[in-house]
């Protein structure tokens, strides 16, 4: 790309349409131009660069940088991790945790505690892959290592995806064209079935389905989640994923927490859910900032996560006839 | 001393995540100060001065903040060298997406809202195409996929430049803003720099206090829309 100045600009727009969506944004008008791109940029008046807000080498310099940034996301592997380590730091009374947490792909681990209890800074550090240098000291091995600095910087490749309780579509897109966005922007090399893929995963999730036209303003609570999960387990960059509750009605969370695992994900899930909650191998429980303790789901509570979910199919039972209008007058059965 | 200035639209979280990088700074001994530029009013100086932090304000009432800057900014420097600080960050708002004060050599720190929407990276002109690290407020508020989006499009606005998310209310992201802060050239003497772009143009009447609309009073620097039901303007 040495002579890229000598390229013909027609060409040059062609292989490379960010350059032809560059000059674009500068409201500079490309169609047609068979000159090299260096004597087009000699030709244009300085005018066109004073409107550009930018000077002749400042754009050859920006379009070899959008070039090499192209190639450079095309080229990322997409980072899988094979383990996440968490050292423990202290909690809010300077307390150490003297913990250390290994996470495998594939695994899901809850955090329980109660509200303000530290479950969001936990997740926090996870997100911005401490390294001591957070109010809990705490840090985080990927793969073994401090992550480089390189890592922790790459923006549209984080290695955490976050799917937060309070989030909201600033954009008013219908669930295909926002799936189809972002899987453009993840370069998928068939974003049209990727998008179909997506869409169809998140239905599978919850129980009021939505098609692909609806704008995802107008999806409940629900379907927001479902949608949101299924993009994160299948079109996400990021290979740690971090949940800030999922009980929200209208989400299948054993089907959503098999979907995430599939991916090869770390999944970790601050909840309240006992479904979610005795379903991981492990739970963290989070006491005054700090981990207090990390439980191993034991086989008495295998057996009754088995009865806790004949309840709940009970109650969305009941939910779903009340929906479609019925009476709920039977004797309902509680021996689980 | 280091120079950083920090520039982005109105609101968009900067006084925030200012706040909470300078607390980090501060905790690692550093001295910190702010010179804060706006237009019109600004009460960011209490909340500096809140968390006891020098500030120095600069109105600059019917003249742009950021050409305000300019002529002000090596009083800043006398100001911050008179306070001791190892640190002065300058904030200014991008009023009209085309001026901004960023200069070569001195760290430039752009800061942009996801809130504004996937495309805002795109509209917005030097003040991020040519900043040396882009920060990015109110991550916590727009879905995951946005915020991939949004990522994406600012790295192909400014490619090649460092981008992080901070979220201003948190803190959560600070402490690697306050480290690119920590690894900022040091600015000595600004006499002979230069800014990264020049600044739009003000010569038409109206830049000088006109206010009658016709087309005698356009005159100068003056440009006309086009539009599409005439062909070519006269
Ligand atoms: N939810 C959320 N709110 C934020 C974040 N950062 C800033 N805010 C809020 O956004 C509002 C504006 O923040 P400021 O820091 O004053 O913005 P500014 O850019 O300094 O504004 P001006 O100096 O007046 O142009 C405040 O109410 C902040 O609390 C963020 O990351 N998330
Ligand atoms: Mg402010």
């Amino acid at each position: 790309m040495n002579n890229l100045a000598e390229m013909p600009l027609d060409s040059l727009l062609t292989t490379h349409p960010c350059v032809a969506d560059f000059f674009g944004s500068l409201g500079l008008a490309t169609a047609n131009v068979p000159h090299p791109l260096a004597t087009w940029l000699e030709q244009l008046p300085d005018e066109a660069f004073f409107d550009a807000g930018m000077e002749r080498e400042q754009i050859l310099t920006h379009i070899k940088r959008l070039i090499d940034e192209i190639q450079a996301m095309g080229e990322a592997d997409n980072g899988q991790v094979g383990s996440l380590i968490l050292i423990g730091g202290r909690d809010k009374s300077g307390v150490a945790e003297n913990i250390q947490l290994n996470l495998r792909a594939g695994e899901i681990v809850c955090i329980v505690g109660p509200t303000g209890s530290g479950k969001s800074r936990l997740l926090g550090d996870i997100e911005c892959l401490a390294q001591g240098d957070t109010p809990s000291g705490r840090r985080v091995l990927i793969d073994g290592r401090p992550p480089d600095d390189e890592r922790r910087y790459t923006l549209d490749r984080k290695l955490v995806a976050q799917l937060s309780q309070n989030m909201n579509f600033v954009v008013d897109l219908s669930v295909r064209e926002f799936i189809d966005m972002h899987a453009r922007c993840r370069m998928v090399a068939d974003p049209e079935a990727m998008t179909g893929q997506v869409i169809a995963c998140a239905n599978d999730l919850t129980g009021e389905k939505f098609t692909a036209e609806v704008s995802v303003t107008q999806l409940s609570g629900g379907q927001t989640r479902a949608l949101m999960i299924a993009d994160a387990a299948l079109l996400s960059a990021s290979p740690i994923v971090l949940i800030d509750e999922i009980e929200n009605a209208g989400v299948d969370r054993k089907r959503a927490l098999e979907l995430l695992v599939t991916g090869e994900k770390i999944v970790l899930i601050s909840t309240h859910d006992p479904l979610l909650a005795l379903r991981g191998d492990r739970r963290i429980v989070i006491r005054n900032g700090g981990i207090a303790e990390i439980i191993v789901t034991s086989d008495l509570e295998r057996r009754n996560l088995e009865r806790i979910e004949r309840l709940d199919a009970t109650i969305m039972d009941i939910r779903d006839r009340l929906r479609r209008g019925l009476r709920i007058e039977e004797d309902i059965l509680w021996t689980a | 001393m280091r120079l950083i200035t920090v520039a982005g639209s109105p609101s968009v979280g900067k006084t925030s995540v200012i706040l909470r990088a300078s607390e980090i700074l501060r905790q690692e001994g550093l001295k910190v100060g702010i010179a804060k530029f706006d237009s019109l009013s600004t009460s960011d100086d209490k909340l500096y001065a809140q968390k006891s932090f020098p500030v120095a304000v600069g109105l600059a009432g019917a003249l742009c903040p950021d050409h305000y800057f300019v002529s002000n900014v090596e009083d800043c420097m006398a100001w911050g060298q008179r306070q001791e600080l190892d640190i002065l960050i300058s904030e200014s708002a991008g009023l009209c997406n085309r001026c901004s004060p960023h200069i070569g050599g001195v760290m430039a720190v752009c800061v942009v809202d996801a809130l504004a929407g996937v495309h805002t990276p795109k509209k917005i002109g030097p003040m991020l195409r040519l900043a040396d690290l882009v920060v990015i407020t109110k991550g916590d508020i727009v879905s995951q996929v946005e915020r991939e989006v949004f990522a994406y499009q600012t790295r192909l606005a400014n490619p090649g430049a460092r981008a992080l998310f901070c979220n201003g209310i948190t803190g959560q992201g600070a402490a690697d803003l306050a480290r690119a802060i920590h690894q900022a050239p040091e600015t000595d003497v600004l006499e002979g720099a230069r800014l990264r772009f020049p600044m739009p143009a003000a010569v038409c009447p109206y830049c000088v206090g006109e206010t009658a609309i016709g087309e005698t009073h356009q005159r100068g620097n003056v440009k006309k829309m086009r539009f599409n039901d005439r062909s070519e303007a006269a």
